[in-house]
């Protein structure tokens, strides 16, 4: 099949099909930046334009690799260096950025939809690296990759996700791709991190963080926002860590060969303890390795790499 | 000029309902009935047949935009929408800027009403200065400047001893309170109704609870001190049944509700829709029909458009950081003879929540009768057209309902006599 779609902006929007392929895509990616010379020719002359709204080391890293690795041109605007701090709106900017003829924008925004209200106006492809509390599709596809590299298969798996769900893009794409691609999903946190209306994910809810992790082949832990104690979701991260922390002596009641994720940035010793991110178990760092997979064949897909270049 | 408005169906709920010819002149209903004509030579006469000749509809709520953000809406385009959406007066909420909080800013809106000459408008004045919730506003004055009721419209009392006070002290002056619910703790950073569409949208959720705790205050200060209160866009099935056990009891509560909130859901905003976006938001299946039951047994008295100009400057940006409000007054009778058609509400049901009951709560009363005010709305409930907003009057073209094809508009709007709108 080829990748029909001019953006990628969120996991809802992605068939199954589409999935595969991204991921299929990236694992023949993947060795490219095993390589002694980790660059392809593949999207030479191509220009890639990182928008990022948000502050993020990670992602617009990873997105920056893959370009160059892929050959692209690549362009990094943050909020502090662009005209944004001079009031122009984010349509103004998006059309202006737009007029020197990019063929991708990565947008990174605070507010949810933000790359959806771009895909509407402009040609170029947009890609989501993240919009407010909505989606991080590509933080879902590089998990997807991850676990499948680890477990040979996402189907039938069961994949614990704990944390503040409500605030949370990472844990919105995670449902929806796991889901997706035949896994169960439990969620877990504090009532008070949980959203209206979870259940229509087709995902379990326990507020006993033992629960998700008895018998789960995936546990997620997803970053605690300290300002979110200002909001009264949780009177302390000492209370956190103790109810809701991932933790060695946690660990011991898990299913054996059980993986430990995390998107990143952590706070060790709050929502995972630092045996747990630095342990047999946690696949962290791969998560990253496979970030700039996932963008490399995103990038490549969105551009037309299928129908111009072949993939080699 | 005398005008005769022959052969329409002339509704005054629980008055009239008969084909009748109106005589009308000097601003007033001269004559009624078959040989209305013959009493005095007319100037003009309108064939109405097979129309609806209503009461003059009020509009109870919007905003004007004037003064202060006349880019959005002028009283004159404000008022030009009004008449071509059939409503012969409106109540323009004072949230404008400067707020309408002194009697010089009354005055003001008043003179521009004036000098526009289309829509007659009930000018509502603020609760507390500069709407800050803080200080009492001349009440006294602002009555005898043209004032009609009291709002903080778009901030809610959150003091309640001063809204105590303040229906204490408005009761003496004949003024009543409209009361804008929502409880801002509850309320935080929400930008749509809390559910399952905003958990997808990743969007912060407003749950009915900030509204209907509001709802249940309100009441109570209206039973404690006596002066009428009226709920505006009430938009939560919590907040209709406490409206309704309110005036069970005979608390001095009465209510309105918004097209949107009869017509549209949550889902809506889908798609991230600006255009979908006011405060409170569109709700969930069972609030709205919870409202439709709220209308047809009378627990909401009457329908408001909270027409909210705004322009693209406040529309055409991230859904988070968007304006709230959309237009309603060239949309609102149509989608409110929608309910005729799915059998929630009668014809004289419509007039009586667009017209009577609007005119009763705010001390000007729209009946027909030989020498009554001639503000009088001729509808053709036949007439099918496509919503165009690149033709409303209004300065804004913030609508939800672009494309909708509705049927029923008004067709001739008639205030003190004069025709102000004609679309026969």
């Amino acid at each position: 099949m080829q990748f029909t779609k001019k953006d990628v902006l969120d996991i809802e929007s992605l068939s199954v099909e589409e999935i595969h392929l991204i991921l299929e895509t990236a694992e023949s990616m993947k060795e490219i930046s095993t390589r002694a010379i980790k660059k392809v020719p593949t999207l030479r002359g191509k220009t890639v334009i990182l928008f990022f709204y948000e502050p993020s080391t990670r992602t617009r890293t990873s997105f920056d690799i893959a370009a160059k690795r892929l050959s692209a041109d690549t362009h990094s605007i943050s909020v502090s260096t662009s005209s944004i701090v001079k009031g122009e709106t984010l349509i103004d900017t998006a059309k202006n950025l737009q007029a020197m003829k990019p063929d991708v924008i990565v947008i990174r925004h605070s507010s949810s939809g933000a790359p959806h209200l771009l895909a509407g106006l402009l040609n170029c492809s947009i890609i989501n690296a993240g919009d407010g509390m909505h989606e991080h599709p590509t933080q879902a596809l590089l998990d997807v990759m991850t676990v499948k590299e680890h477990k040979g298969r996402i189907a039938g798996l069961r994949v614990a996700i704990i944390g503040d769900i409500a605030h949370s893009r990472v844990a919105r794409s995670n449902m929806l791709a796991f889901t997706k691609l035949g896994a169960a999903v439990v969620v877990s946190g504090p009532p008070t991190m949980m959203p209206r209306g979870i259940e229509r994910y087709g995902v379990s809810v326990t507020h006993r963080i033992d629960e998700a992790i008895d018998g789960a082949d995936v546990i997620m832990m997803l970053r605690i926002q300290k300002e979110r104690q200002e909001s009264y979701l949780f009177p302390s991260e000492r209370e956190y860590s103790i109810f809701y922390g991932l933790t060695g002596r946690r660990l011991e009641n898990a299913k054996d060969g059980v993986l430990i994720m995390h998107p990143g940035p952590i706070n060790r010793g709050v929502e995972i303890a630092p045996e747990v991110a630095d342990g047999p178990y946690s696949l962290i760092l791969d998560q990253v390795t496979n970030g700039v997979a996932i963008r490399m064949a995103l990038l490549y897909l969105v551009m037309g790499g299928a129908r111009n270049a072949g993939a080699d | 000029m005398r005008v005769l408005i022959k052969n329409g169906r002339v509704i005054d709920p629980g008055n009239l309902d008969d084909t009748l010819d109106l005589l009308i002149g000097e601003g007033r209903i001269l004559a009624i009935g078959q040989d209305a004509g013959a009493q005095g030579s007319a100037g003009r006469v309108i064939d109405a047949a097979g129309r609806i000749v209503a009461p003059g509809l009020i509009d109870m709520h919007v905003h004007f935009r004037d003064p202060g953000e006349e880019y959005k809406e002028t009283v004159e385009t404000g008022g030009a929408a009004a008449v071509a959406g059939g409503f012969t007066a409106v109540c323009t909420m004072p949230n404008t800027k400067p707020v309408n909080d002194t009697a010089q800013v009354t005055r003001y809106i008043l003179r521009k009403a004036e000098m526009a000459r289309t829509v007659r408008v009930y000018p509502v004045a603020a609760v507390s200065i500069g709407s800050q919730g803080k200080a009492l506003c001349e009440y006294g004055e602002l009555k005898d400047a043209g004032a009609v009721a009291l709002s903080d419209d778009g901030h809610p009392v959150v003091d309640s001893e001063l809204l105590r006070r303040a229906l204490e002290y408005a009761g003496a002056f004949g003024l009543f309170v409209i009361s804008h619910c929502e409880d801002p703790a509850l309320f935080a950073r929400g930008v749509m109704n809390e559910g399952t569409i905003a958990t997808r949208m990743g969007l912060s959720g407003i749950p009915n609870a900030a509204e209907s705790i509001m709802v249940m205050r309100d009441i109570a200060l209206c039973e404690l001190t006596g002066t009428p209160v009226h709920i505006a866009h009430v938009s939560t099935r919590e907040s209709v049944r406490a409206v309704r056990d309110a005036k069970k009891r005979g608390v001095r509560v009465t209510a309105e509700t918004a097209p949107h909130y009869f017509t549209l859901t949550d889902a809506a905003v889908a798609h991230y829709d600006t255009n979908a976006k006011m405060n409170p938001p569109l709700r969930a299946e069972a609030d709205r029909d919870a409202l439709l039951e709220g209308l047809s047994d009378g627990t909401i008295d009457a329908i408001a458009t909270d027409h909210a100009p705004q322009s693209t400057l406040d529309k055409a940006v991230e859904f988070d950081r968007a304006a709230n409000g959309i237009v309603g007054l060239e949309t609102a009778l149509p989608l409110a003879l929608r309910l005729v058609e799915n059998g929630v509400l009668t014809l004289p049901g419509v007039i009586e929540k667009m017209a009577v009951n609007p005119g009763r709560i705010i001390g000007h009363p729209r009946r027909i009768a030989v020498g009554s005010p001639a503000d009088l709305t001729v509808i053709d409930t036949e007439r099918v057209f496509t919503v165009d907003a690149k033709r409303f009057r209004s300065k804004s073209r913030n609508t939800p309902f672009e494309g909708w094809t509705l049927r029923g508009k008004a067709v001739l709007t008639v205030v003190e006599g004069n025709v102000v709108f004609e679309d026969l």
